[in-house]
């Protein structure tokens, strides 16, 4: 199929790995965190961690939306959803992170009604085939969905809809990404960066991380022969004793991100002066609210929430997973308490999630698998 | 961590053999009998995968236990003094309920059908009972009647009794159908189960996969995909008869519905307690399907077909298999996707065309809610 086999094709892997295991200076120990979940789930679904040296090792970031979001913020959103005016609307991989009396699976078994959909864009058309229904779209994203959400509302109010709001949990991708670098834990040697994200911020924004951080950031692409890649360049940048901001999504990526999209981002929504985290706390300026002008959309004025702070759960070790201090095996509920199917922390609910992408594909010894699958 | 409690004896693990003992510690968990930990039923404990599996083994089989149930089948195998009989009974609420390349009332017939083939028996008799939505249509009901007496003809099965009841308009959606239906085995026919599946076998596919599944989701309007893709709805009682004439070492067949390939390959690892490793290249996959599932973000392994059968075969079998599949209308593209390996017992691996391996584990819940 085109557009697809080319990125994946076994021979040009190949090649690539030998040049990264070239560039490999013997003793030393590389680190790299790829920061986007979409990253992390074409690693473990393709299987390329085969392709790297054992010194090479890829640090899973926070860059799963649905991993960050708190419990506080699904209990809030079911809070909405249990008024029997409303349809809540949300991304699929949201039905499963729990908040702390259930997720919405739990919460529709018990008579919410909220439903999934792929675009928000679909929520406008369920408000206008049910007008005696207020709709709520439980927004949750990086960079990459809030365009969409912002257009939403744009279209919402030119169209005068008054049965439509957003209950906004977006963020931004920086600010994680600095509070990582300032974690005094974590050696990283470079940065996979986020190619969706880039596609609407573009690679400016990430000058920082090489320039006072000294950390060389690769913005890459979602195929893993793109991330394969990535990582040949961020080799070479340490080979050659560089450090920079390099785009090797460029057939997707513009340098200067998509202007449209940023505009109508900030027509319609401004910086929070602080959001929560889920294992990496509050994070000032890290989301997005809606603007007061748009307040007849905003769900968190219209309706009341409880705004409670729930404390994740004593066990979960999601902060050191999302950091990269810990590998997800290495999380003391991982696998045992904590697995797919009763995600304790939001890292395992997720397929983009660190632990569940782990658990649902590499929960297995790399010689063990190789072994059996060359027998 | 928990290395604190060895240092006096041993030296520290390695993080490899650290690894290791967490990755055997889930294994054990894993085994564990199933619980069903809810307090009500979601819609994951229909789609199929693993919570499915601990409604069906936590609930049902603990409070039906016999030696008919317990191997999980798609039929139950009886005998009746010295007939072998199977038994089945499947229920339908795909929706939409008509949709290209059938409807709800073929897919009813040929799931029973096929749910007797792949057990190794002929199919005879089915039964029919309609639950029916308060105001559903006069003229849906006879066009879904009619797909399928259509149905029951081309598979040479009658339908013998049934039962109709309807509800009040929203408690239900138009149209719900079960069928059950029994059929003959021949006394001399080896038994058949995924149990008996063994190092060296190979697995087979009678055709491209997913089809049923990605049409079901585009019929539904909701993604605004278009492609030209049929449901592949069929009865595979004539070619599964074929197929066991030219390779009497089958040694199972399961017809890939609710979970798709993936769900049934992780049945026969965990039966067989035998490692299934397939080779993501061979396995045959529509470019419409691939590439719906590439937008959508779901594996085709995972989506449902109507009229495909998963084959394990005895290795030396292999081409008579396959070429019998091949002479049949329904198998002109079938494969040969992998083998059954003894380790990793109760694992399904996949070998990528990128060229690395990962494990295929049954799914948490189902992407695509009410197919069948």
């Amino acid at each position: 199929m085109r557009f697809v086999d080319e990125f994946r094709d076994a021979e040009k892997a190949r090649a690539l790995s030998a040049k990264i295991t070239g560039l490999c200076e013997p003793g030393r120990q590389y680190k790299f965190m790829e920061v986007c979940g979409g990253h992390t789930h074409t690693i473990y679904k393709h299987g390329l961690e085969d392709y790297l040296p054992e010194n090479i090792t890829l640090v899973h970031g926070p860059g799963c939306p649905v991993c960050v979001i708190p419990m506080g913020r699904v209990d809030d959103a079911i809070h909405i959803a249990r008024r029997p005016d409303v349809l809540m609307t949300s991304f699929g991989d949201m039905m499963r992170v729990p908040g702390s009396g259930g997720n919405f699976f739990d919460s529709n078994a018990e008579g919410t009604n909220i439903r999934m959909v792929y675009s928000p864009l679909d929520s406008l058309k369920i408000a206008k085939q049910n007008p005696g229904l207020n709709v709520v779209f439980m927004a949750i994203g990086f960079e990459t969905t809030t365009p969409s959400t912002a257009m939403t509302v744009l279209r919402a109010a030119q169209e005068g809809l008054t049965n439509f709001s957003v209950f906004c949990n977006h963020v931004t991708i920086l600010p994680a990404i600095k509070a990582i670098l300032d974690s005094p834990d974590l050696r990283l040697d470079g940065f996979i960066g986020p190619g969706h994200v880039s596609t609407v911020i573009g690679c400016d924004p990430y000058e920082f991380i090489a320039r006072d951080y000294r950390k060389p950031v690769v913005v890459a692409g979602f195929e893993p022969l793109d991330i394969l890649q990535s990582i040949y360049l961020l080799m070479l940048q340490l080979h050659e004793g560089r450090c920079a901001v390099e785009n090797q999504y460029s057939r997707v990526v513009p340098w200067d991100g998509n202007l449209v999209a940023l505009r109508t981002i900030t027509e319609v929504m401004e910086l929070r002066p602080y959001f929560e985290w889920r294992g990496l706390g509050f994070i000032s300026h890290s989301a997005m609210r809606m603007k007061a002008k748009y307040e007849a959309f905003d769900a968190e004025k219209i309706y009341s929430v409880p705004g409670v702070r729930v404390a994740d759960p004593k066990a979960c070790q999601c902060g050191e997973v999302l950091k990269g201090v810990l590998k997800p095996w290495e999380c003391k509920v991982f696998g045992t308490a904590c697995t797919p199917e009763t995600p304790i922390g939001t890292c395992m609910v997720s397929p983009e999630g660190a632990c569940a992408a782990y658990y649902n594909f590499g929960r297995f010894s790399r010689n063990r698998v190789r072994e059996a699958s060359t027998a | 961590m928990s290395a604190l409690g060895h240092r006096a004896r041993r030296p520290d693990p390695t993080p490899g053999e650290r690894e290791q003992q967490v990755l055997d510690r889930i294994d054990k968990a894993r085994r564990r009998r199933a619980k069903v930990t809810d307090e009500r039923i979601t819609l994951s404990h229909g789609a199929g995968g693993k919570a499915t599996q601990s409604l069906v083994e936590a609930i049902f089989l603990d409070a039906f236990r016999n030696p008919r149930l317990e191997p999980l089948e798609d039929a139950a195998t009886l005998c009746v003094g010295s007939t072998r009989l199977a038994l089945t009974t499947d229920s339908f609420v795909v929706s939409p309920l008509f949709f290209p390349g059938g409807d709800i009332g073929d897919l009813a017939v040929n799931g029973t059908v096929n749910d007797l083939a792949v057990s190794g028996a002929t199919p005879l008799y089915l039964t029919a009972g309609f639950i029916l939505e308060e105001g559903f249509p006069v003229a849906d009901l006879e066009r879904v009647v009619a797909s399928m007496r259509a149905a029951a003809e081309t598979a040479g099965v009658e339908i013998v009794t049934g039962d109709t009841k309807v509800v009040q308009r929203g408690k239900a959606d138009g149209c719900y159908i079960n069928t059950a239906g029994i059929g003959v085995i021949d006394a001399d026919a080896p038994a058949l189960g995924v149990a008996t599946a063994r190092p060296g076998d190979a697995v087979l596919v009678s055709g491209p996969i997913g089809e049923h599944g990605v049409t079901i989701m585009l019929a539904r309007g909701e993604l605004d995909i278009d492609a030209e893709l049929e449901s592949d709805t069929a009865a595979v009682h004539g070619m599964v008869a074929d197929l066991r004439a030219a390779a009497p070492g089958v040694r199972a067949m399961r017809d890939a519905t609710r979970g798709g390939v993936a769900t049934i390959l992780n049945e026969v690892a965990k039966a067989a307690d035998v490692a299934v490793v397939v080779d993501e290249k061979a396995v045959p996959v529509k470019t419409e399907v691939r590439g719906a599932s590439e937008l959508l973000g779901i594996d085709p392994l995972y989506v449902a077909c109507e009229g495909r059968i998963v084959v394990i075969v005895d290795p030396a079998e292999v081409a008579a298999a396959l070429a019998a599949l091949h002479r049949h209308p329904l198998g002109e593209q079938a494969a040969v996707i992998g083998r059954i390996t003894e380790d990793p017992p109760g694992l399904v691996l996949l070998n990528t065309t990128f060229g690395g391996t990962r494990i295929v584990d049954l799914l948490v819940g189902d992407p695509l809610p009410r197919i069948c």
